[in-house]
């Protein structure tokens, strides 16, 4: 027999503290102090406490070069007349009191922004859980369902998609057409300030799929006695629905809801593509502003506090949305994650 | 004798609701694939799905592209921008997503905290000062832009991905491959990675549908058309002609995804399962 000191040390120099098992430490409680370890074994506990760091080097360049640069960067531009052409020179909030006191489209490209949220997300979600929840029962084919319905989403985000939507909402399109011989008068989808959004909006809510597939796995991990009980009891199909299904599911709604809103204040392609935030600017979402200031204009700085206002508004409905949560979103495990 | 239960007929009507919206669903892209083999006029004429004659003379004409650039150059370019961009990134993202889920090291939970906070971190914030860091480093007009990042893991949604994925493997797996001798990174490339294959997989189909179909990006970092990628060749098309040609646009349109539509047939398992493993909580 090795006596336990031995084994200790040798564990400790071939395999570290990595597989040095509690177990066996508790059992020999004799402790080495550092000062008695050989120095290639400090040299290599040192080494184990970096190691996991050498692996994310690669993230915290990126992250510092890519993502924390630019971050703090277009803070800086934004109190700056920066332009591509010119010499920055420090404006204080001259960006910010002109976006919110001189310049009418920014005020109507936040009006659209919100507006378009306000359809979007919700619309998207309703759909998402419906058709989760139909998928849900035993119905065969599963499988096939759910790649036929999250297929948009894979797509939607495309030029080649926009190019069809425009295609199929013209006045003489494929939706009218089939709004004609159902009866329905012809609606002017694109040309319609009041209706082009909705129908910019439509594309989103296609793209449901996503959604769709994170509530069926949520839906999915409800435990079946739940029901079981509740129907003992003589409790409704939609008594059960607002009881057990919706609570059981809210951690995956408040993480749609996040994502989708955060997703829908930067929407930029489609309304680019279809409409080029027309008809009078009814669908000039906040995204278009900001390529037009920064890209056609190459006003920087002024981009930059656009950008900043969009970030601003991005945090608040996310904070707004967090902090609601403890009111409506029910963890099983008391929040504990 | 009653034909169907309670129970049945509700299952019944679910089939049914749920075949009308899967055609509805659906219905866009199977009208785009007739529509391209249609002429211009008959688009917008004829209300039948399928074309009086298939005719491929759409496909050809519009496959010359825009001026002197045709679809082939498109193609290529999207190929040279995407390719490198998902294969850095499945690297990258698991290389950082071992560090985060099987060390412990000094500030994890702060590194970790920052990547999961980047997750919400609109691109439009970023995408000014990165367009002045990519023109001062020449990288405009060129696809390093989307390559550069991707080898550095700036994509936080595949480390988290993947991450979730690294917790659900035993660490005893770790624990022998160290008892036999492998080294943390001998750990990870020969024991984890052949594991660790589902949600690589994932994440790299994830990175080329988003790749192929970015827009806002390939706008802002690429202007000269011989760099074009799909989507701003497309978008040429569909700007350049005064009348639009289309039954051109969706023969190119159709082409453009394809290749998305028949990877996704294929695979469409990984994205599902790719979800599924990123948004359940911890």
């Amino acid at each position: 027999m090795i006596p336990f000191v031995e084994t200790n040390s040798l564990v400790l120099y071939f395999g570290g503290a990595y597989n040095y098992s509690m177990k066996s430490y508790q059992k020999n409680k004799r402790e080495i102090s550092p000062q008695q370890l050989p120095a290639k074994i400090i040299r290599y506990r040192h080494f184990q406490k970096y190691t996991g760091l050498y692996f994310i080097m690669p993230w915290i360049i990126g992250f510092a070069f890519f993502q924390l640069y630019p971050f703090l960067a277009s803070f800086i531009y934004s109190f700056t007349n920066f332009n591509i052409f010119g010499k920055p020179k420090f404006i204080g909030l001259d960006n910010y009191i002109r976006l919110f006191t001189f310049d009418p489209d920014f005020k109507k490209s936040m009006g659209v922004t919100f507006a378009y949220a306000l359809i979007e997300v919700p619309g998207k979600l309703i759909f998402a859980l419906i058709v989760a929840l139909l998928l849900n029962q035993k119905v065969r084919g599963v499988n096939g369902f759910r790649t036929v319905y999250y297929l948009p989403s894979i797509l939607g985000g495309s030029v080649a998609i926009s190019a069809l939507w425009k295609l199929m909402f013209m006045k003489e399109g494929i939706v009218n057409d089939f709004l004609g011989t159902v009866g329905i008068p012809a609606i002017d989808w694109l040309g319609s300030p009041h209706i082009a959004l909705i129908t910019i909006s439509l594309l989103q809510i296609w793209q449901f799929g996503s959604a769709m597939v994170l509530f069926l796995a949520a839906l999915k991990q409800i435990p079946l006695e739940l029901y079981e009980s509740a129907s003992l009891e003589g409790a409704s199909k939609l008594r059960q629905f607002v009881s057990i299904t919706f609570p059981m599911i809210t951690p995956i709604v408040f993480f749609n809801l996040i994502m989708q809103t955060i997703n829908a204040l930067q929407n930029f392609t489609s309304a680019f593509i279809i409409t080029k935030g027309g008809p009078l600017k009814s669908t000039y979402l906040i995204g278009l502003k900001l390529y037009t200031e920064g890209f056609n204009n190459f006003k920087m700085g002024y981009a930059s506090a656009i950008s900043w206002v969009m970030f601003a508004c991005i945090l608040g409905f996310t904070m707004l949305i967090f902090r609601s949560s403890s009111a409506w979103v029910y963890y099983q495990d008391g929040g504990a994650n | 004798m009653q034909l169907f239960t309670y129970k049945s007929r509700k299952l019944f009507l679910s089939y049914i609701v749920l075949i009308l919206g899967g055609i509805i669903m659906c219905y866009p892209l199977i009208w785009m694939f007739f529509a391209a083999f249609k002429t211009n006029a008959e688009i917008f004429t004829s209300k039948s799905l399928l074309p009086a004659t298939f005719s491929f003379d759409a496909y050809v004409a519009g496959w010359k592209g825009a001026g002197t650039h045709s679809f082939s150059l498109f193609f290529i370019n999207t190929l040279k921008m995407v390719t490198p961009t998902v294969i850095f990134t499945v690297i990258s993202c698991s290389v950082v997503a071992y560090g985060f889920a099987r060390f412990s090291f000094p500030k994890k939970k702060l590194y970790f905290a920052l990547m999961l906070s980047t997750l919400m971190l609109p691109n439009s914030v970023i995408i000014i000062p990165r367009f002045l860091l990519f023109n001062k480093l020449g990288w405009l007009d060129t696809y390093l832009p989307f390559i550069v990042p991707a080898i550095f893991a700036c994509y936080p949604f595949f480390i988290f991905m993947m991450v979730q994925f690294l917790r659900g493997v035993p660490t005893e797996l770790d624990e022998a491959a160290r008892i036999d001798g492998c080294n943390a990174s001998q750990t990870l490339a020969l024991v984890l990675y052949p594991i660790l294959k589902p949600a690589m997989f994932s994440a790299g189909l994830f990175q080329l549908m988003w790749t192929w179909n970015d827009f806002f990006n390939t706008l802002v970092y690429i202007s000269k058309v011989e760099k074009f990628p799909l989507s701003l060749g497309l978008r040429i098309s569909l700007d350049s002609a005064s009348a639009v040609a289309w039954n051109q646009i969706m023969a190119m349109a159709l082409l453009s995804i394809l290749p998305l539509i028949i990877i996704f047939f294929f695979a469409q398992r990984y994205f599902v399962e790719g979800i599924s493993t990123s948004g359940i909580k911890g």
